[in-house]
């Protein structure tokens, strides 16, 4: 496999990475632990071993275009099987912030877009909505008619509330989502 | 035995049945589940992977209530148990975490209160010799198999629930009922919640992986602790079942709904007429609880 290596100015993406998430990258020696148990490994093009090593070589924004950067499930298999103790889910939480910031191509199956509609029923609510941010993704993705067959049973069995969440002190959370856009604003 | 109760957004859509077997058990037993005023989201995957602070702050502000109520937090979620367990442990550990959360719950919070799982406080706090005793029906001999998922466990330094790579709660709760715990390599596999709408293809191949494994190790039905498991191994079977190109019937059990059964209450408390693949085989399964167990 081809490793493609574009030069960069200024801070690196591996300073930026351990910045943001706290991780030592030197301490990786690529054992590929974290490789073997990831359950996505077999799914992308990148192990997050590999992602380690791009970031070692000298990555710039193109390593946010790895695919693993929205296919890893946060399992948490690598973190606590690294005999270094890497926080290597902190790595890719990092990568997705910045992937965000820099508004790089949207994944196979918009994982953002996903995480958008969550998140602002979550605003909106206080809660998450499951019926509002489900429609909102499929709505988004062109995804429409995937699951559909499943909407009629889980409605019978109340898997699938129909009214909003009521009940959550909201205001606290909405200071907690103008915060962040603050804080997202004096990065730049 | 007093908490404060964090029943988590699956609780009202999802997961209403793990809620509903965690009350009715928790009622029975005496102990008391004080649901937390005016609760909100953690955050869940979506906010870890978008902001950092948020992640810890939605988490704090709940903490916080626990701690106006002095109260422990009690989470029958997984993934919200994961959240608040993190959040503590990135506010202990860091005092610019400290400070950002604090401006964004608008109050200071020192990541102190403690967060337990529903099954640790069984455990560790009412005891399973006591749980064994209030046992009116066994699993007799029924062959389950104990799937503690990702977010329990992982990562242990964090969590501190159990053995990260074999742990035994569940499988420890199901020898008290009466049931043969199964010993297979999938307990703490993930089961690709985090990718069952975004990328089905790939969701749907891990949690055959794990319905497949516990069919070819003997089991008559899976036992569970987290809404998102359920979710992927219930919910998804029937698109299990067409990945694999097999006929699966394979029960998926929140633990609690497991004790609430052998407890006898009665199975519309334990809302299992919510669950897709029918629990027929369990319920023939239960026998009246033999002294020999008790």
């Amino acid at each position: 496999m081809t490793i493609k290596i574009k030069k960069q100015s200024g801070k690196s993406l591996r300073q930026t990475v351990e910045e943001m998430s706290g991780v030592d990258m030197s301490l990786c020696y690529q054992c590929k632990k974290c490789a073997s148990g990831c359950p996505v490994t077999k799914y992308t093009q990148s192990p997050p071993s590999e992602i380690i090593r791009r970031l070692h070589l000298g990555a710039g924004d193109e390593l946010l275009e790895s695919d693993l950067v929205w296919m890893c499930l946060s399992c948490e298999t690598c973190y606590g099987r690294c005999p270094m103790d890497i926080n290597i889910p902190a790595v890719i939480d990092a990568l997705r912030s910045l992937a965000l910031e820099k508004g790089s191509k949207s994944p196979r199956g918009d994982m953002p877009l996903f995480n958008r509609k969550f998140l602002e029923a979550v605003k909106a609510y206080g809660r998450s909505y499951d019926l509002s941010m489900i429609m909102g993704y499929k709505l988004g993705s062109g995804s429409l008619m995937q699951d559909v067959e499943k909407f009629p049973s889980m409605l019978a069995k109340g898997k699938m509330a129909v009214l909003p969440p009521s009940g959550a002190e909201k205001k606290v959370v909405k200071r907690i989502f103008d915060r962040s856009k603050q804080a997202k604003g004096k990065k730049k | 035995m007093r908490y404060a109760y964090y029943p988590g957004c699956s609780a009202h859509s999802t997961a209403r049945d793990m809620h509903e077997s965690a009350d009715a058990v928790a009622r029975l037993l005496g102990i008391d589940l004080v649901e937390m005023k005016g609760w909100s989201c953690c955050g869940a995957t979506s906010a870890h992977q978008t902001d950092r602070v948020m992640a810890a702050s939605l988490p704090a502000a709940n903490l916080l209530l626990a701690k106006e109520m002095g109260l422990d937090t009690v989470v029958t979620c997984a993934a919200c148990y994961s959240r608040m367990k993190t959040a503590n442990h990135e506010i202990t550990s860091s005092a610019d975490m400290r400070a950002a959360v604090a401006d964004a719950v608008g109050q200071p919070y020192d990541g102190s209160v403690k967060v337990r799982h529903f099954v640790e406080i069984l455990l560790e706090d009412f005891g399973i010799d006591k749980l064994r005793k209030r046992f009116k029906k066994s699993l007799n001999g029924l062959k389950v198999a104990s799937y503690y998922g990702c977010l329990l466990v992982r990562p242990g330094n964090v969590t501190h629930f159990d053995d990260p790579e074999n742990p035994t709660s569940l499988d420890r709760l199901v020898t008290a009922m009466g049931g043969e715990s199964i010993d297979w390599p999938h307990k703490v596999e993930c089961c690709g919640g985090g990718l069952n709408l975004t990328r089905t293809d790939v969701a749907v191949k891990l949690s055959s992986s794990i319905v497949e494994m516990a069919a070819a190790s003997g089991a008559d039905c899976i036992a569970v602790a987290c809404p998102m498991c359920q979710a992927s191994l219930d919910l998804r079977q029937k698109d299990i079942d067409a990945a694999t190109g097999k006929k699966h019937h394979m029960p998926v059990l929140y633990i609690t709904q497991l004790l609430g059964l052998c407890l006898g209450i009665p199975e519309k408390e334990l809302g299992l007429s919510r669950l897709m693949v029918s629990p027929a085989g369990v319920l023939k399964a239960l026998q009246p609880a033999s002294s020999h167990q008790v």
